[in-house]
């Protein structure tokens, strides 16, 4: 996985509460096989009509957001299903960071595995990055997000931290433990299933 | 220290524990199916990685198989490279797989418990949110994302920050409990603690009124718990859990030993503390019917459908999305629950298409016929269900009254295959998802129980299925 730089961009707002994974990507396009292509499907029945035109009213037609890498949302995005499409498509179009109150917790761990960012802020300070009608800077290394008015530091865990700076592969290091997974196998005797 | 359920099981999978991170945990068991696999096997491929336990990973295809005539080619041939990719990755890796064609094919959360693959204090994974349901069996059961997948067939385990323990004390004795079911208890459940209520918790159901639910029904409540935001549901295995998983094909040899060591420990400690509590009475619950997009937005059957400040109750963020999921669902605030008038019925899903549902409804539906207004379809969660049903004489019950009688999958739950709600279309629904779209692009999703859906069915509309004969 690629290293996570810092990003400069215009932020798209999403003025929703609960947006579950079924209107990130709906079902009908989950049956793809590779990882790649689904930025077209992205919030799909929001974006376009039933003849497939887009709805000019929706914030993803807007062309002022055509080059945006941020998105900005409210409470418990990436509810439902396990969907990790969801995050595909997010990174597919072009999005690098999400920003709400707060995530479902699949959403959240499957952002993680894909260079993606999600950041977690109080309500009063995401209301102040809806209005912010300018580039924002987000810097995960000191965990910063600059707007023109002023900087605001977001928390994150350490570790999750350094997966994304350093684009780690969970498998990798878990394999590095893997006389401890031996171990634990000797001590517990799973029931085999064959 | 006294633990929770919940600590014990975690604390007896940890390989490695850590607090500044993830931990890693083993999995006993892992259920695949054709969705959310193809990438994790491409990944496999790429880096040249085994899977490391075939032998404790079983694979069945579900989300979007046909649930017409199986001898027939299969028309959408996306779903098909799906499918035949499923099988491929079975083959090549070593993988136990219950085709289309098997005996046990069927909702991967159908089928688990079903084969006894599900067994209480084992952890368990699968690439999809409703694995929740397993927890019924006192294991833990958590859904996961498709890089997850791939790391467990790699490495049999997952890394995951320790959740929160989150008691749910079910209390009180239902009345009518034919007509007021788990689906009413998991439903009034979700709209008080709301869709993020559990996040970043395994819940814990306990309580008299728990203690007096079935398997089948203690699946149902535990299948929603991702609905409430929850990483996990479960409950505590008694004797009736250990019944129903003796003698099933994958049941283990020395079952009888393994029982008397949960009866040991499977069970929250006296004085063990949760992290967060809720209780809920269930003596005075009415069936529940869903009314907006989400599975929160949910009201008595008795009552009208909510004005959008009174469902938001301050907050503007909800008014605005109860209003927005009013337009959607085509319904005015004030409208009696059962006036509102429906196009289809889907009796199936991960939630509700087990035996004990089917038998429920068709009491329901028995001599009588489903409204001429209304397409209304059966989709048994397995072809283990299947076969039940139709040795009891369920189909003919269902056919005869004009019902669909299909194959097993997810079907109409996602819609994933042919089976979905046309633009415009309201269902009532035993699924577990009421989201804009779920059933089919612009279709109208109201989460009910089986006996709700099926005399909706009858009625052509919402009723109080308490006034009807359940006998």
């Amino acid at each position: 996985m690629e290293h996570f730089r810092k990003i400069k961009s215009i932020v798209t707002p999403l003025d929703k509460v609960n947006v579950d994974t079924d209107q990130i990507v709906p079902k009908q396009f989950l049956k793809l096989i590779h990882k790649t292509g689904f930025g077209k499907f992205l919030f799909y029945n929001w974006r376009f009509d039933n003849n497939g035109n887009p709805i000019p009213d929706f914030v993803l037609n807007d062309p002022k957001y055509k080059n945006s890498k941020i998105l900005i949302t409210r409470d418990n995005f990436g509810c439902g299903s396990s969907r990790e499409h969801a995050v595909w498509a997010l990174k597919d179009y072009g999005f690098s960071i999400i920003i709400a109150t707060s995530f479902a917790d699949i959403f959240y761990s499957n952002c993680f595995k894909n260079g993606f960012l999600p950041i977690k802020l109080d309500s009063k300070t995401v209301d102040d990055l809806f209005q912010t009608n300018a580039e924002i800077e987000i810097d995960l290394e000191t965990q910063t997000i600059k707007t023109p008015a002023k900087t605001i530091s977001f928390d994150i865990d350490e570790h999750r931290k350094q997966i994304l700076l350093k684009g780690l592969d969970d498998i990798a290091m878990t394999l590095e433990h893997e006389d401890k997974i031996s171990d634990y196998e000797k001590r517990a005797n799973v029931p085999s299933l064959l | 220290m006294p633990k929770t359920l919940f600590e014990k099981i975690w604390d007896s999978h940890v390989v490695i524990e850590r607090d500044d991170g993830p931990s890693i945990i083993y999995i006993d068991r892992h259920l695949v199916h054709e969705v959310t696999s193809p990438q994790a096997f491409e990944g496999l491929r790429l880096n040249k990685r085994r899977v490391r336990r075939p032998d404790l990973t079983v694979a069945t295809m579900d989300h979007n198989v046909p649930t017409s005539d199986r001898s027939l080619p299969i028309v959408d041939q996306i779903s098909e490279i799906q499918i035949k990719t499923l099988e491929k990755n079975c083959k090549d890796f070593g993988i136990q797989l219950f085709d289309i064609n098997s005996p046990y094919q069927g909702i991967v959360h159908v089928i688990g418990p079903q084969l006894g693959i599900t067994l209480p204090g084992t952890t368990i994974v699968c690439g999809d949110s409703h694995t929740s349901t397993h927890g019924a069996f006192g294991a833990l059961a958590l859904g996961i994302g498709t890089s997850e997948v791939e790391h467990v067939l790699a490495t049999q385990t997952i890394r995951m920050e320790k959740p929160k323990p989150f008691e749910i004390k079910v209390v009180g004795k239902r009345k009518n409990s034919n007509a007021v079911t788990a689906k009413d208890i998991i439903l009034s459940i979700i709209r008080r603690i709301g869709t993020d209520g559990g996040t970043g918790t395994v819940i814990e159901y306990r309580g008299e009124a728990v203690s007096d639910l079935t398997m089948e029904q203690r699946m149902t409540i535990c299948n929603m718990s991702i609905e409430a935001g929850a990483r996990a549901g479960l409950v505590a295995p008694d004797e009736k859990t250990f019944d129903y998983l003796r003698g099933r094909k994958f049941t283990p040899e020395n079952y009888d030993v393994l029982v008397s060591q949960w009866k040991e420990t499977l069970h929250t400690d006296p004085n063990a503390s949760f992290a967060k509590s809720f209780t809920i009475d269930v003596s005075d619950i009415a069936p529940q019917v869903s009314w907006g997009t989400n599975p929160a937005m949910v009201c008595d059957v008795t009552e009208s459908v909510p004005f959008p400040e009174e469902y938001a109750k301050g907050s503007e963020d909800q008014k605005k999305a109860a209003e927005k999921a009013l337009q959607y669902m085509s319904l005015k605030a004030g409208t009696q629950m059962t006036e509102i008038e429906i196009d289809r019925v889907f009796i199936g899903s991960c939630t509700n298409s087990r035996i004990e549902d089917l038998i429920e409804a068709s009491k329901v539906i028995k001599g009588k016929k489903v409204s001429s207004k209304v397409r209304a379809m059966v989709v048994p969660g397995s072809q283990m269900v299947k076969k039940q049903a139709e040795e009891m004489g369920l189909d003919k019950i269902f056919k005869d009254a004009n019902f669909e009688w299909r194959e097993s999958g997810c079907s109409m739950c996602l819609g994933m295959n042919p089976d979905i709600l046309a633009s415009g279309e309201r269902c009532a629904s035993t699924s577990n998802r009421n989201f804009e779209g779920r059933q089919g692009a612009g279709g109208r999703t109201h989460l009910v129980s089986p006996v709700m859906a099926a005399a909706a069915a009858i009625k052509g509309h919402f009723v109080d299925v308490r006034e009807m004969d359940l006998n």
